[in-house]
């Protein structure tokens, strides 16, 4: 026979003092988990730029070292008011466009080539191994030679520094991609080209877009070294001017320039990422 | 279409891991091969895919496919392979795109396996909102829609929960009862062997041979869970790969 025990049979807490005494099991599972906070990062931010402001109005950081950020700020403003801003912002995002299309997309291209054919493999991750640590700024003349003083010397520089990240971070999305996907679109006879378009390459598609967030990071850096070549205006050619004449709020003003720049890409690529990416979530 | 395995034997470099497996697999039937860990079993059923060459010996297919079959020899896989960027219809479709088949057509294919999987309502659903016994049920649709001459089960249920696995168990009888195919069930349960199998064939562990092959007269329909001639079946064959299982679990896997 089954006896039924009801749900509110007696629990005799240990309670009082004594060897008997009862102690509650301490909770230590916390932590490991970084969570959501939205407001800390524009609040850290403001105190960051306002202990500089006050450091530079007080005189404890001299004002060789670090201009005043409300001077940076009125100088933004001016570069605005000006159109001077414009003039220089659009031939920079041209630059960084067209050369970090270039770059990222033959990048994506030959990175899929490495992950797909073991001969592609062999020949060029070695060679790709051998690209990455070379300083791009270093072969500066040589672009020069090679592209001329013009246009395309800076996409190629760019380019060429998107090129090798992209491949890395897509021949290895490429070869995360889970296997036994892949053994089921052979197990239903799904043809080559259709494995590649509908298993291999949305499987990479993550691994590619966290790869492009470093890339891109790497393009705005290199469009400072683009523009080294030459060039009247930009926002690179901007910070190299101001440098030289020791400007520090025209230095700094660009600098903020690229520095919201890279957060306008980065949040474009998250954009795509949700767009894309809804299936994971 | 009949299958014949003929002496197949294969090695993963020094290791023996099948070694003469002779079998005939009938149509309109369930043979399910049971064996300890380890003993080449998901190997074999790969090499009856074509998924894996074996080293030696040869699979041959008897008799033509039946009619509207798109994919003979068809797989359902332990952990699912659903592509998780693509709806449960988007799944079954999967496996259809590539035959050149008029849109209606297609849309009606996979409107009928969902039906037979009782999955219409989630059609639009992605994989990762669904129970695992809901994603098997699609990955079974998804071998249906191929409409295949025989089913490969690779342990299907072995990733599910004592529960799910029942209730899947009854919808695979129900299937097979409703239109009978033929299937090859690979599992190491051997309560899903006697639940399913017309004829269950016992590998010995490494290198898997065929130790017995047992046949069982009941109908899968009339088959229950805890049934005294299924549990004898059951204790028989447990009987068989005690040992077997002991000296297996027992093994280093490289040496």
């Amino acid at each position: 026979m089954l006896e039924r025990v009801t749900a509110t049979a007696p629990v005799r807490a240990a309670q009082g003092t004594g060897p008997e005494q009862g102690r509650e099991v301490p909770f230590r599972g916390g932590g490991f988990r970084p969570g959501q906070r939205r407001w800390v990062a524009p609040v850290l931010f403001v105190v960051l730029i306002a202990l500089v402001e006050a450091g530079t109005r007080s005189g404890v950081i001299s004002n060789l070292t670090l201009p005043r950020p409300s001077d940076v700020f009125a100088t933004l403003v001016d570069l605005a008011r000006s159109g001077l801003l414009w003039k220089h912002l659009a031939p920079s995002l041209g630059r960084l466009v067209v050369g970090a299309s270039i770059g990222a997309g033959l990048g994506i291209l030959v990175g899929v080539m490495i992950g797909l054919f073991t001969l592609v493999r062999a020949g060029l991750v070695p060679l790709v191994a051998a690209l990455f640590p070379i300083p791009k700024i270093a072969l500066l003349p040589l672009f020069v030679i090679w592209f001329g003083i013009d246009e395309a010397s800076k996409y190629a520089l760019i380019a060429f520094g998107t090129f090798t990240p992209t491949v890395v971070a897509t021949y290895g999305a490429v070869d995360g991609v889970d296997r036994t996907l892949i053994r089921m679109g052979q197990s239903f006879g799904l043809t080559w080209l259709s494995i590649v378009r509908k298993i291999v390459l949305p499987g990479a598609l993550p691994g590619i877009l966290s790869g492009l967030r470093v890339s891109l990071a790497i393009a705005i850096i290199l469009l400072v070294a683009a523009e080294m070549l030459g060039a009247e205006y930009g926002i690179g050619a901007y910070i190299l001017e101001a440098g030289a004449l020791y400007d520090l709020e025209r230095l700094f003003a660009g600098v903020t320039v690229l520095s919201v720049l890279g957060l306008v890409v980065s949040f474009l690529i998250g954009r795509v990422e949700r767009l894309l990416l809804a299936w994971r979530a | 279409m009949d299958l014949s395995l003929l002496d197949i034997g294969h090695s993963y470099g020094q290791t023996r891991v099948l070694e003469g497996i002779s079998l005939e697999i009938p149509a309109g039937q369930v043979l399910c091969i049971v064996g300890p860990s380890g003993c080449g079993k998901s190997t074999l059923l790969r090499m009856i895919g074509g998924l894996e060459r074996p080293a030696q010996g040869r699979v041959m297919t008897r008799g033509a496919a039946p009619e509207g079959c798109l994919n003979p020899l068809t797989f359902v896989f332990q952990d699912f392979a659903l592509l998780p960027w693509r709806t449960v219809a988007g799944n079954v479709s999967l496996a259809l795109e590539d035959h050149r088949l008029a849109r209606a057509r297609r849309e009606a294919v996979i409107a009928d396996v969902l039906s037979r999987t009782r999955l219409s309502d989630f059609a639009d659903a992605l994989p990762r909102q669904l129970s695992g016994g809901m994603r098997q049920r699609v990955a079974i649709a998804r071998a249906l829609a191929v409409n295949p001459a025989v089913m490969l089960l690779d342990e299907p249920l072995s990733a599910l929960d004592a529960q799910t696995r029942e209730l899947l168990m009854e919808d695979l009888v129900g299937l097979w009862s409703r239109a009978p195919f033929t299937a090859v069930y690979v599992t190491h349960n051997l309560a899903e062997a006697v639940r399913l199998g017309h004829r269950i064939a016992v590998l010995s562990r490494r290198p898997g041979r065929i130790r017995e092959i047992v046949e069982i007269d009941t109908p899968l329909a009339e088959r229950r869970t805890g049934e005294a001639g299924l549990e004898r079946v059951q204790a028989h064959l447990w009987e068989l790969m005690r040992e077997e299982a002991r000296a297996a679990d027992a093994e280093l896997i490289d040496a």
